[in-house]
């Protein structure tokens, strides 16, 4: 029987199937060394997803900046700055705060990407060193209170009906994002923006908004990302944004998104997320050291896009 | 008269042309000077030996990213590529001259490779370079740390002595010129070895490249493409050309830091700080990131302003945990003066790509 697929789908379907392929042959492992099969266990899976719920809410963010084919480069510190002057402020006020802060450097990256119309990959990048300038400057010379709220303790690490509430969190941003690119106005302006801006201006849309719209919420999942590794890590430190990135690039674009934007489907990026965790996790268990881990995850990158990311061949 | 109102206009079509270029120029000029200035031991050689020896590598790296630049991509894999041949050349550096020699070559020759399969992934795997690049960047790092997972290395102490000081430390380490006494290495006995190292790649490889068919289609790609492809370009074998001579700037760059520092280092953090801060010179130099306009000498220029500005920290008393927000918004105001273009523009639409 013929399956046909449609070209927005293949990435999707591609990626679950590879997912499935990680966890049987992480599977194999396991059960040929130590005879356990934890990656089948769904207590494991949980707690899987809950740390990867971090990079999920980063890639969810960074997705929609990627579909306008603009990038974040400011994600490590808006996240590591929301996490740090949401603690420092401590209480009630401590998430909207962060929230805050991510709202904030999201205004500030649209304006520049928006209406100085300078690149996104550098002005972002620009932003990134001014915020770690701003932490640097903030914790030196005295050391501001890092100590993540009951609030935050609780998203991160407690469970609600035995599912980690980090993942209901990742669930809800995953929901509202997913909303708003199918179902309204906004998500439809940020496909055609993304397809062509000048088009899409010349239809009416007010492309400069859009375009800030989905910086701020890029700016606000990092922050909500800080906000719940805060809580994880029972503190928020410098530098704690660092190892997201690259990796929340790598999820958007295995997920089937465009890097050069107005194509991708918010479920690919799901299913990216998942795969970048659980190859992590697989490797981990395999205590693959940190060079094989690079290399691995190098060539599984190529290798899935060779398979379903591939462009036109320019012929005019 | 009339020949001189001919130079004229030249220079004025060259400074209209190369805006961004001569911009940053200046600035370059202007923040050296003062630095010098303000230098308890400014213009002199001592200084010029350090400042030089601290901007070859990010030099070389900001050179490299140019050519994917210019094609309208972009390689994020240069600062690892770097660290990669920085960890080959800490093995390799040492024993006979002739030993030392091949370790360097086969240096570069890792790095060549490197840029040459990015190069072959983005031409014929059809893969946007963004990402491409990311991956195997990913790839010279696992592969760094393979080499050498904890930093350390032995490199030849002569050979690192005489490349990171002025000329004549370096024809007195290896005795030739009469150790640096004769009359005609006089005028240039106190110039930085590490600059001339940088002058010379700079010559024999991007100049002679920029005049080929291969190095004028890197440009074509960049402005359109499709018009390049028509007009018969040899669109495939420029781009892989490009990542290739990337790979191999970023190896000189990494040779450089392992004779620099005597040591390999697989630092997944000074990696990507090199990417970033090669993106951020390239831009400062004045090449438009959308390809087609700029140059390695250009993203050379913007190296050397990103380190001047670190410079001026040591002389003047800024608080050292200010430091990296007045780099930042330093970086951040340098790039917004980009924004002029979008007052110059007659039609709404030019904005758009």
């Amino acid at each position: 029987m013929q399956i046909s697929l449609s070209k927005e789908n293949r990435p999707i379907v591609v990626a679950s199937l590879f997912v499935g392929v990680i966890l049987i042959a992480g599977t194999a492992y396991t059960l040929s060394t130590t005879g356990t099969a934890p990656l089948l266990s769904v207590n494991y899976l949980l707690q899987q997803l809950q740390t990867g719920s971090f990079l999920g809410i980063c890639a969810a963010g960074m997705m929609m900046v990627i579909l306008l084919g603009h990038i974040d480069l400011s994600i490590p510190w808006t996240l590591t700055a929301a996490a740090m002057t949401a603690t420092a402020v401590g209480g009630d006020l401590a998430i909207p705060t962060a929230l805050g802060v991510g709202v904030c450097v999201g205004l500030l990256n649209g304006i520049g990407v928006a209406w100085l119309r300078i690149p996104s990959m550098i002005f972002t990048l620009g932003v990134d060193t001014v915020l770690r300038g701003l932490m640097v400057a903030q914790t030196g010379g005295f050391a501001p209170q890092d100590r993540a709220t009951p609030v935050m303790l609780f998203l991160a690490k407690d469970r609600i009906f035995g599912i980690p509430a980090a993942i209901l969190v990742w669930a809800a941003v995953s929901i509202v994002i997913a909303t708003l690119l199918t179902r309204t106005g906004f998500g439809k302006s940020l496909y055609a923006t993304g397809s062509r801006e000048g088009a899409a201006y010349l239809s009416g849309i007010r492309t400069r908004w859009v375009i800030i719209g989905a910086f701020v919420i890029s700016g606000v999942c990092a922050a909500i990302a800080g906000v719940l590794l805060t809580g994880y890590s029972a503190k928020a430190y410098q530098g704690m944004g660092n190892a997201f990135l690259l990796p929340a690039i790598a999820a958007v674009v295995l997920g089937g998104t465009h890097i050069l934007g107005g194509k991708g489907r918010y479920v690919g990026t799901l299913v990216g997320v998942i795969l970048i965790v659980l190859l992590n996790s697989v490797l981990s268990i395999m205590q693959m050291p940190e060079a094989g881990r690079q290399i691995i995850y190098g060539a599984v990158i190529i290798g899935m896009l060779l398979v379903y990311g591939r462009n036109q061949r320019v012929t005019s | 008269m009339k020949q001189s109102s001919t130079r004229s206009s030249d220079l004025k079509r060259w400074l209209s042309q190369n805006t961004g270029f001569a911009a940053a120029l200046l600035l370059f000029a202007i923040l050296f000077l003062t630095y010098n200035v303000l230098h308890p031991r400014g213009f002199s050689s001592a200084v010029a030996i350090q400042n030089a020896n601290e901007t070859v590598a990010i030099a070389f790296v900001a050179m490299a990213q140019t050519l994917p630049v210019l094609i309208g991509g972009l390689d994020l894999s240069v600062g690892a590529v770097m660290t990669l041949t920085n960890c080959v050349a800490s093995e390799l550096l040492t024993g006979s001259p002739l030993q030392i020699l091949l370790g360097a070559v086969l240096t570069l020759l890792t790095g060549t490779l490197f840029g040459f399969m990015n190069g072959c992934i983005v031409v014929y795997g059809r893969i946007q370079p963004i990402i491409a690049t990311l991956a195997t960047g990913a790839v010279a790092i696992g592969l760094a740390l393979l080499i050498r997972p904890k930093p350390g290395g032995n490199v030849d102490d002569d050979l690192s002595w005489a490349l990171t000081n002025s000329v004549w430390d370096l024809a007195d380490t290896y005795g030739f010129a009469d150790g640096g006494e004769a009359w005609w290495l006089r005028p240039f006995a106190d110039i930085p070895v590490p600059f001339l190292l940088v002058v010379v790649v700079a010559v024999i490889v991007w100049v002679p490249f920029r005049r080929s068919v291969t190095g004028r289609t890197v440009y074509a790609i960049g402005s359109a493409e499709g018009a390049a492809y028509m007009s018969g370009l040899p669109i495939q074998r420029a781009k892989i050309t490009a990542f290739t001579l990337a790979g191999f700037l970023a190896a000189c760059g990494g040779l450089y830091l392992a004779i620099q520092t005597s040591s390999g280092n697989a630092d997944v953090q000074q990696a990507g700080a090199y990417t970033l801060n090669s993106i951020a010179a390239v831009v400062l130099g004045g090449t438009s990131l959308l390809g087609g306009t700029g140059g390695a000498i250009a993203s050379l220029v913007g190296a050397m302003i990103l380190r001047v500005i670190s410079f001026y920290f040591r002389i003047l008393d800024i608080d050292p945990l200010l430091q990296p927000l007045i780099e930042g918004l330093v970086l951040l105001t340098a790039v917004s003066f980009g924004a002029f273009r979008t007052l110059r523009v007659k039609n709404q639409l030019d904005l758009f790509r």
